[in-house]
């Protein structure tokens, strides 16, 4: 191992850490703009059109394990690199809490494999606190992040539809696809139990919106990547067309240690960085730094940036990096419908995802638990995986066949064949997504006795739901268990109760988490400003999850760009007025 | 690669992991260097580097015997046999699925050598013989005892828990393979443009948009 350090000779305008939604807009911004980017990315390059990277399309039969989960969390066709574990790359818990931490090592980050659910925070969502009193107010409101949602909007592309709810602001849309089958049932069964049922709004292009992107072609496997860039992936809308510029140098396998300051001034200087495969380690030299490696992986970043002018850690004089972590809650049920027992074959993919989704329908005054949730929903005819057909004999033994025969659990031979035929796309699902109530109990920091293969100190995480969220998991498996029913479903399992919280899932499994350097008028309780500005460094900015002051029971990508669109603009306005 | 994962061996031995043994690791990444010195790995298009490697070792392994193997085959084809649709467990290369996958989840490993045991001695206690050298019929008697959970007599229930096991793997193999894939009749995973639910499944459902 080398210990002889390589600079970059020379200095950029802009150091950005990490290349998923915030860094990939960050970078896409100011390249643009005419700025001279770095940005480093943990993980290995990838195009989604290039045949080396591309599982989509691909047949389970490709896989030798069919596409199980073994070595990668979603399977052997997601397009993620990385997952909950990572070898060599630890994280630890305490007080025996638990927090699942998913990390995608690659160009583009999480947005590779994301479900473009691609929602805008309504204007309650900036102002929780003046509403129930619990958690605080962002610094900024709807209005304020509104024109950048809209040029987000824009430049990515969201189908949805225009319906003047409150709470879920309307987009610039392409034309949502038409529901599949069970999303009809789904409808007219919700629709009779009083749950709103609306179109999916998934950045997914239902039309073309540019030369450098294709359109949807609806094999429903956004998970994978698309080779025709027709979702968002920050690989191929942002970092990509950003390379094009010529403005940007490109650090791949580059594993940022810590952000370098000047110890006079407290102001960011570069950023060292390991570089993964040869383990040699650099420095960048940059006027302006930008961190948008996740919420965990920045707050671990500023923490570990500790010198004599920011003993705390890097943008933590208020003590608040790392605390507020919260991920969205999650619980699901399904159901087996016998109205879709043997049905007609056709092609039903669609696209990558629900087409049909429920937005928060409920007054929270009027209910146990403060924030709410919405509801995705899935099922249908969808190809199969490994796992297909598992456990039949708890079904065919139930359900007598289309001519009335009642057959015996289990079996075997030709009539075993039949059943798997008769059951096939006649099962439904769905699961709730919700807002916990961000709180300084829960929270990331250094452990101070492991690091990891780089010798980088690790995050410790510290993390327990409340009643609250609690509460809001008992509301979605009552919601699911009425729309189940409703729609004629028979309910698989048993209802998840008390004893497992609900069902709801740990946290960080939704793969949702934000708020460690949450923003703020405040110094003293907030590590950023409203434009995703240090407090203690002006030329330091976040712009993953980590600004975030609560959560919305929105999937966080949405605002993730618009809020980095937006510091992006704000920087270049300081430079022009030559405050950075 | 190796002076990485010696990296990893200390790092761990450091923590104090108990069970892992840093030499162990060590001489692992020997063998497996090794053993593919002389065969350059390729590297699928969609997969990377270590999980080519890793696929790549666990082919050249064996776990079944050429005797378990071949009960396998034959139980595969008793839960899925040709028919007038589509074709058998193994013409869709189901025992090679399994082969596979008692190495890739190796958690399968004991239920599967000790369900085929099980069924042997079974088979000799009732047949003298074990169940690949007993005729057709009596293979399908022994079957019939552990293959309807329901029905099946408390004595057969370890017999059961395997078949299931068996039946399960068999199907998962049958069906994501390209003659269970046609049979089954899904007919995505192709450019396509929705157009939403065809018109004479709409009104079959009486739905409409």
């Amino acid at each position: 191992m080398s210990f002889q350090i390589k600079e970059q000779p020379a200095v950029f305008d802009v150091c950005i850490i990490g290349s998923g939604a915030g860094g990939g807009m960050a970078a896409y911004q100011l390249s643009k703009a005419g700025a001279k980017v770095a940005l480093l990315e943990a993980g290995g390059y990838f195009d989604p059109a290039d045949p080396k990277y591309i599982t989509q399309l691909k047949w389970p039969w490709e896989s030798p394990r069919r596409g199980a989960s073994t070595t990668r969390p979603f399977g052997d066709f997601d397009a993620a690199w990385g997952g909950w574990e990572i070898e060599g790359e630890p994280y630890t818990r305490k007080n025996g809490t638990q927090f699942d931490w998913f990390r995608s090592r690659m160009l583009g980050g999480r947005t590779n494999h994301w479900g473009r659910i691609s929602l805008r925070f309504g204007p309650d969502d900036f102002r929780r606190k003046s509403i129930d009193g619990l958690g605080e107010d962002w610094p900024i409101t709807y209005d304020d992040v509104k024109p950048y949602y809209d040029r987000v909007d824009k430049l990515v592309g969201v189908f949805g539809s225009v319906e003047n709810i409150h709470n879920e602001p309307d987009g610039l849309f392409l034309p949502p696809p038409k529901p599949r089958l069970h999303e009809l049932f789904i409808k007219n069964a919700a629709q009779k139990v009083n749950v709103p049922v609306i179109p999916s709004r998934l950045s997914i292009l239902t039309k073309a919106i540019n030369n450098e992107r294709g359109q949807c072609f609806y094999c429903s496997q956004c998970s994978r990547g698309c080779q025709a860039y027709a979702d968002f992936s920050a690989s191929s809308v942002l970092v990509i067309p950003a390379l094009k510029t010529g403005n940007v140098t490109l650090f791949t396998n580059a594993m940022a240690r810590e952000v370098l300051t000047d110890p006079s001034t407290g102001q960011a200087t570069g950023v060292s960085y390991v570089d993964k495969e040869k383990l040699t380690e650099h420095t960048v030299k940059a006027k302006i730094v930008i961190l948008a490696a996740s919420a965990g992986e920045s707050a671990r970043l500023l923490l570990n940036s500790k010198s004599a002018y920011h003993q705390n850690g890097l943008a933590n004089s208020s003590g608040v990096v790392g605390k507020y972590l919260h991920d969205s809650t999650g619980a699901s049920r399904s159901a087996f419908m016998p109205s879709l027992m043997d049905r007609k074959r056709y092609n039903e993919d669609g696209v990558g995802g629900a087409h049909v989704y429920s937005p928060w329908w409920l007054d929270n005054k009027k209910l146990d638990f403060p924030r709410g949730y919405h509801i995705e929903y899935w099922g249908g005819m969808g190809m199969p995986s490994y796992g297909f057909g598992w456990g039949i004999e708890g079904m065919n033994g139930k359900y007598p066949t289309s001519d009335g025969r009642k057959k015996e659990a289990g079996g075997y031979g030709a009539s075993l064949k039949e059943d798997y035929r008769r059951f096939y796309g006649a099962y439904v699902g769905m699961s709730g997504r919700g807002e916990a109530v961000a709180s300084p109990d829960n929270y990331c920091e250094i452990d101070p006795n492991v690091v990891d293969k780089y010798g980088i100190p690790v995050l410790r995480f510290n993390y327990k739901w409340s009643d609250y969220e609690i509460k809001q998991a008992k509301h979605m498996q009552d919601t699911f268990e009425e729309i189940l029913t409703a729609m004629g479903g028979i309910l698989s399992g048993n209802k998840p109760g008390p004893e497992s919280n609900y069902g709801l899932a740990a946290p960080g499994r939704i793969i949702h988490e934000v708020g460690t350097s949450r923003m703020g008028n405040d110094p003293k309780s907030s590590a950023l400003n409203k434009f995703s500005q240090a407090h203690d460094a002006k030329n330091v900015f976040v712009v993953d999850g980590g600004s975030f002051v609560s959560q919305a029971d929105k999937n966080p990508t949405w605002t993730i760009l618009a809020l980095s669109m937006r510091a992006s603009d704000y920087i270049i306005d300081q430079v022009k007025q030559k405050n950075l | 690669m190796k002076r990485r994962d010696s990296l990893k061996a200390l790092t761990i031995s450091s923590l104090g992991v108990v069970g892992l043994n840093p030499q162990e690791t060590l001489a692992e990444q020997r063998a497996l260097e090794t053993a593919l010195a002389d065969d350059p790995i390729k590297i699928p298009g969609g997969r990377l580097k270590e999980e080519a490697i890793r696929d790549a070792k666990l082919m050249k392994e064996k776990f079944f015997t050429p005797q378990e193997l071949a009960t396998i085959t034959v139980l595969a084809d008793i839960i899925i046999p040709a028919d007038s649709k589509s074709g058998s467990a193994t013409q869709a290369g189901v025992p090679a699925f399994i082969e596979f996958m008692m190495k890739d989840q190796p958690q399968w490993q004991t239920p599967f050598r000790g369900g085929l045991r099980w069924l042997d001695v079974e088979s000799r206690k009732r047949f003298n013989k074990p169940f690949t050298a007993v005729t057709k019929a009596q293979q399908i008697e022994l079957v019939d005892d552990i293959a309807y959970p329901e029905k099946a007599k408390p004595e057969m229930s370890q017999g059961v828990a395997f078949f299931n096991i068996m039946r399960n793997f068999t199907a998962t193999g049958f069906y994501t393979s390209q003659i269970g894939i046609k049979d089954i009749g899904y007919m995505g995973n192709t450019p396509n443009q929705w157009e939403g639910v065809p018109a004479d499944v709409l009104k079959q459902y009486g739905v409409s948009y």
